[in-house]
């Protein structure tokens, strides 16, 4: 640049129009204009509408009475209540639902979208038709299905299908038993919460000393035995006595079962422990399956299903039995059973020690509808139910890309090193496949609570429902709830996107 | 040490493998019966089929009323669906409240865009550009001319009676065409270098983003009419096409600005070194590359939106959803047990074909468009 | 072909080994035939290797000779025929496929380290948790390996921010931190730049120094004159020639061993 002055022309300086930042300049100014010309366009039209059909504006309506029901509440709400606690009630109404929404989503869509990369062919079809069928048919749909085909047209109050634990379903909904726990009930709660956290703890322990010394303490190894046995009794001698009470009735039942579990709980910190847990399998499955291959295909007969059922069951018993002699000795192996025992157990020693009660009310037909017991409306169950059976499908697909966005060499590579399948998919591919799925599972809650809003559709009292419309309809202060309703889901929008940005930033994987 | 040596003199045939590993046995031993754990779960998969498959072929076909059954055969108390009552409101579900000697205008419509849309899908078919300069710009008027009517001796019929399957394919082909250009200059602008107009395009964006539709919905509904100038009516069916389409245009702005960001710095650099003006840049050569990326992400939009148009009920439109409730609410001489569950099954196969349709259609393009990087 | 260092590997294998007890054998494979579907990828394999002995297997590509060692340590599944290592029959068998692996480490043509964990915990990993070897002792073990492939001070840094030679010698690392008693090498480096072929072409060479039973899938040719007891050959998934390299290079017998080594000597 240096030999300009070749006789060159000198460059000129750049004509006005043409830097690119002074065009730049206009550009924004041109835009900024017209966009505030146009806001105060609209600002001047709304304010000649709002004049001329005798309305005002402000927020000052949110102070006032609101005057209408609200068929479903978990604050309290009376005719007399303001619309600001109108507006609190549809917030919570809405974060109800989809909390509920996004728990059940996630166990469904986890396990369709597993069920989906199985290597058994049913089980991945019928997976993959899930998916198909209800993520190409509109939400909405869904949710007019669920609740005009489904739930209203089930049988009136009087006709109720009664279901098991007490609960009924008719036109009015779902009817369940509420809990009434006593005074001591409280310490058992605490108890459970407790043990949950210590059991947490001693897992995290005993891994850490397990990294560390290579074997799981002698303590927990032997606490590990003692859980073994105390939930293979449990649960031995629980579907032992259903079988012997319920399926097949023999005299002294209870007694036998007790003694067979006893047995079995024994043999189970014995070298015979795989015998045991075949056993233990056997009698479970059985009971399980008896009572599902009974209820599904009722046109079978008893001693089809049985003999069904107990051959499938003796399958199982004898995976059970084979894996249970390829285990790794016992000081190499995590815990688990103990940790479920603490959880359960104590509690429950505690419920009884205590004396503590946990009533229920049951719901009891009356002359023309039900008392006591909780009832559950429809267009609370419909929307519950359509937004986790869409939300699941959208989630199976994310995680099933999740999964196989895990290269096929981290599974090969793993097993050439010798890693178990269990360790390999809880150090290697669950890790990797995690990130993968966090952020677009992240913005499916987000969908999920988005979609809530579509419980308007048939009337259930969230956010929308309340505000932009029942509230909207009676103030007529159109601008102010609208603005309110947005503000609410801008700001779980952000807030989550704040979430995932520091979360991203902490998992990301670190490249050159 | 001859002794390692070793040439191999007659070459080995193929052989066709081994019974227990091909045919139908080796298929079901290794897809059904793998192990032990596999044969369980093909067996509790089969009690779930035979569970759920009978009844539900019952209801649908076995026991269901055919389509010139009558309402005495759906209110039997054994009656599966009611395909009667599909087959007599079709017209409904279909047109809405459309004049019906009118019909043959939506038909004429319906034809002209199958005839342009299915060479506009297929990759190989010849004069692309025409037909969508014929799709985009002299289809909409050409159809607007012929619904609407008006002129040319055409008896004028208000966007009030539009309805059913109509309404639903106009708001979604409407809303992707116009969401489309839209999205794309959202895109640009986030990515632009002026704080102004980037500012403007991300809070755009995401506020579209963070709420749904239904709350757009509302605002077009209620607030459109009070932001125009007294006296001015806004047409339902321009309120539920301006909030559709200003809704799916946010998140076609993400899907191009991920297209965007997949194209090499390089190709930025290549084409400003050409000497091309932005725009001519974008036209030429980034927009082209960018959009080929995306039209697997552009046809999931179009999914979404196929099924979002049921929420224009909002406005008070009656799409196809909207018209086959109305008519389970409404058709009392049609009344059965069956009825409301047999309409919602249809429009759900309705909305399903449409929407598995596009989905397939993505997928193939998805494969067209990898197998140029595949190494 | 890069050109390695001029240290001379000890090739003579002492031949009263070929013929003696089961015991020295390391690997046996007898008859075997392997489909993928209704392809016969592998037909009529018989490969037996003596412990300490180094084989280089080269061919041209869908020549089998990955899908071999691959089948060596049940990362596929054969059909016909019997594998045997280390005196161990791969069948279906869990507890056999294990115990075959914990024996065997495995190189791999694009590496597979773990993305998300670091250099260190990569290599004490399969230590820690199949083993059971308390962290300290797999931190020092690993350390030690570390320090073979002359990397040590990438410890604690993650697999992304090392070059691609880097990373391999890393997965040898990982490799040797289970003290395998065979290694499988499968095209360790056809996936790195030229210049980082050398840094782990001396990685493996040093080991084969060290007298480690080696199995090396391989286009370097220099490689497999420097260190191999013997070169197999393989075509159309059947083993071709195997001779030992002086032998195998400069006096090739078969049709095809001739115009492949042709062409890839030029």
């Amino acid at each position: 640049m240096t030999t300009l002055d070749t006789g060159q022309k000198l460059a000129p300086r750049a004509s006005f129009f043409n830097d690119p930042v002074i065009r730049g300049i206009i550009y924004q100014v041109v835009v900024a204009v017209l966009l505030i010309a146009f806001i105060s366009w609209i600002i001047g039209n709304t304010a000649a509408n709002l004049a001329a059909q005798n309305k005002t504006t402000g927020f000052d309506f949110l102070w006032k009475t609101a005057g209408f029901d609200i068929s479903f509440s978990l604050l309290p709400w009376s005719r007399a209540s303001y619309y600001w606690e109108a507006f609190l009630v549809g917030i919570t109404n809405t974060l109800l639902v989809a909390i509920i929404g996004i728990v059940l989503a996630t166990m469904l869509g986890f396990t369709i979208g597993i069920a989906r990369l199985s290597s058994n062919f049913i089980v991945s079809s019928l997976a993959t038709v899930y998916i198909e069928v209800i993520r190409n048919v509109p939400l909405l749909l869904q949710l007019f299905f669920w609740y005009f085909a489904v739930l209203k047209a089930m049988p009136a109050v009087r006709e109720s299908i009664t279901l098991p634990f007490d609960a009924f379903i008719n036109q009015r909904g779902i009817m369940v038993p509420r809990p009434t726990p006593d005074q001591e009930f409280t310490w058992v709660m605490v108890a459970i919460v407790v043990c949950l956290v210590a059991a947490i703890a001693i897992g995290v322990w005993a891994t850490r000393i397990r990294t560390r010394t290579g074997r799981y303490p002698a303590s927990i190894v032997l606490a590990g035995k003692f859980g073994d046995a105390c939930v293979t009794l449990l649960v031995g001698f629980t579907a032992l006595a259903i079988l012997l009470n319920a399926v097949y009735p023999v005299a002294n039942g209870t007694v036998i079962a007790a003694i067979v579990a006893a047995a079995i709980a024994a043999a189970s910190v014995t070298r015979f422990a795989p015998i045991a847990r075949g056993v233990m399998t056997f009698a479970v499955a059985f009971v399980i399956l008896n009572f599902m291959i009974g209820g599904m295909l009722s046109w079978l007969s008893p001693v089809v299903t049985s003999a069904g059922a107990a051959l499938i069951a003796l399958v199982m018993a004898s995976v059970v039995y084979t894996n249970a002699t390829e285990r790794p000795p016992s000081d190499a192996r995590f815990p688990l059973a103990l940790l479920i025992l603490i959880v359960v157990a104590i509690p429950a020693l505690i419920y009884w020690v205590t004396g503590a009660t946990l009533a229920f009310e049951v719901p009891v037909l009356e002359r023309f509808n039900f008392r006591g017991g909780v009832q559950l409306p429809p267009e609370f169950v419909a929307l519950v139910f359509g937004l986790t059976i869409y939300t699941a499908a959208f989630i199976a697909e994310t995680v099933r890309a999740g999964i196989q966005s895990v290269n096929r060499g981290q599974t090969e590579a793993a097993q050439s090193l010798g890693l178990k399948d269990g360790d390999r998919l809880r150090l290697v591919i669950v890790p990797q496949a995690m990130r993968v799925i966090i952020p677009p599972l992240t913005s499916q809650y987000l969908n999920l609570t988005k979609n809530s809003s579509l419980g308007a559709a048939i009337g259930y009292p969230e956010l929308v429902n309340v505000f932009a419309g029942t509230s909207l309809n009676q103030t007529g202060r159109a601008i102010e709830c609208i603005f309110m309703v947005m503000l609410v889901y801008l700001t779980l929008s952000l807030l989550t996107s704040a979430i995932m940005n520091w979360y991203n930033g902490r998992v990301k994987l670190v490249e050159r | 040490m001859t002794d390692i040596g070793f040439v191999r003199s007659a070459m080995t045939d193929a052989r066709p493998a081994p019974r227990r590993t091909s045919g139908v046995g080796a298929w079901l031993r290794k897809n059904l019966f793998a192990t032990p754990s596999d044969a369980v779960l093909t067996v509790l998969g089969v009690i779930f089929l035979l569970w759920v498959v009978p009844p539900l072929f019952n209801f649908l076909f076995g026991h269901a009323v055919g389509p010139n059954g009558t309402v005495e055969e759906c209110r039997m108390p054994e009656a599966g669906a009611c395909w009667a009552y599909i087959s007599s409101e079709m017209e409904f579900f279909i047109y809405g409240f459309y004049d019906i000697p009118q019909h043959w205008r939506p038909n004429i419509v319906f034809a002209l865009g199958a005839l342009l849309l299915v060479p506009l899908m297929i990759p190989k078919a010849p004069f692309k550009r025409v037909n969508a300069v014929l799709f985009l710009f002299v289809y909409p008027i050409v159809s607007y001319i012929l619904l609407a009517g008006g002129v040319f001796g055409l008896t004028p019929i208000p966007t009030e009676k539009w309805g059913g399957l109509l309404v639903t394919l106009i708001i979604s082909v409407v809303g992707i065409t116009l969401s489309f250009p839209l999205g794309i200059i959202l895109a640009l602008g986030r990515q632009s270098k002026m704080p102004v107009i980037k500012t403007l395009c991300v809070a755009f964006i995401e506020l579209i983003r963070a709420v749904p539709l239904i709350t757009i919905l509302f605002m077009a509904s209620i607030m459109l009419p009070l932001f125009m100038p007294q006296g001015m009516t806004v047409d339902k069916l321009l309120r539920a096409l301006v909030g559709v389409t200003l809704f799916t245009s946010a998140y076609m702005a993400e899907v191009v600005r991920g297209g965007l960001q997949a194209i090499p710095r390089g190709q930025y650099e290549a084409a400003a070194s050409l000497g091309l003006s932005y725009w001519k840049q974008m036209y030429f050569i980034i927009l082209p590359q960018a959009l080929k990326h995306v039209i697997p992400g552009i046809v999931n939009n179009a999914i979404a939106l196929f099924k979002d148009t049921s929420l224009v009920y909002i406005v008070g439109m009656k799409d196809l959803l909207e018209a086959v409730k109305t008519k389970n609410d409404t058709a009392l001489e049609w009344q059965s047990a069956n009825t409301a569950t047999t309409g919602y099954i249809f429009a759900a196969m309705v909305f399903w074909v449409f929407c598995f349709g596009m989905s397939r259609y993505s997928m193939y393009m998805e494969r067209r468009l990898n197998t140029g990087y595949k190494r | 072909m890069s050109q390695v260092s001029e240290t001379t590997v000890d090739r003579a294998i002492d031949t009263s080994h070929m013929k003696v007890s089961k015991t020295d054998v390391a690997i046996d494979v007898v008859n075997m035939h392997k489909w993928y579907g209704d392809f016969h990828v592998l037909r009529d394999i018989n490969l037996k290797v003596m412990k300490g002995e180094r084989i280089v297997i080269a061919g041209p590509s869908g020549s089998g000779k990955s899908t071999l060692i691959r089948c060596i340590n049940r990362l596929e599944e054969h059909q016909e025929g019997q594998i045997i290592v280390n005196g161990t029959e791969l069948t279906a068998d869990l507890k056999r496929i294990d115990e075959v692996r914990r024996e065997v480490g495995m190189v791999f043509q694009h590496f597979n380290l773990f993305p998300h964990l670091t250099i260190l915990q990569n290599l004490t990993l399969a230590p820690i948790w199949v083993r059971g070897i308390p962290k300290a002792e797999a931190e020092a073990t690993a350390m030690h390996y570390l320090e073979r492939v002359k990397i040590p001070e990438q410890a604690n840094k993650y697999p992304g921010q090392l070059s691609g030679g880097q990373q391999q010698r890393v997965a040898i690392a990982r490799s040797l931190c289970m003290q395998p008693r065979i290694m499988l090498f499968d095209e360790p480096t056809s996936a790195l730049d030229p210049e980082m072929v050398k840094e782990v072409l001396e990685v493996m060479i040093n080991l084969a120094e060290d007298g480690m039973t080696m199995i090396c899938v391989t286009h370097e040719m220099g490689f497999a004159r420097q260190v191999a007891n013997r070169v197999i050959f393989m075509d159309q998934g059947q083993i071709i020639e195997q001779n030992e390299p002086e032998a195998f290079f400069s006096n090739p017998q078969h049709e095809r061993t001739k115009l492949f080594l042709s062409q890839i000597l030029h």
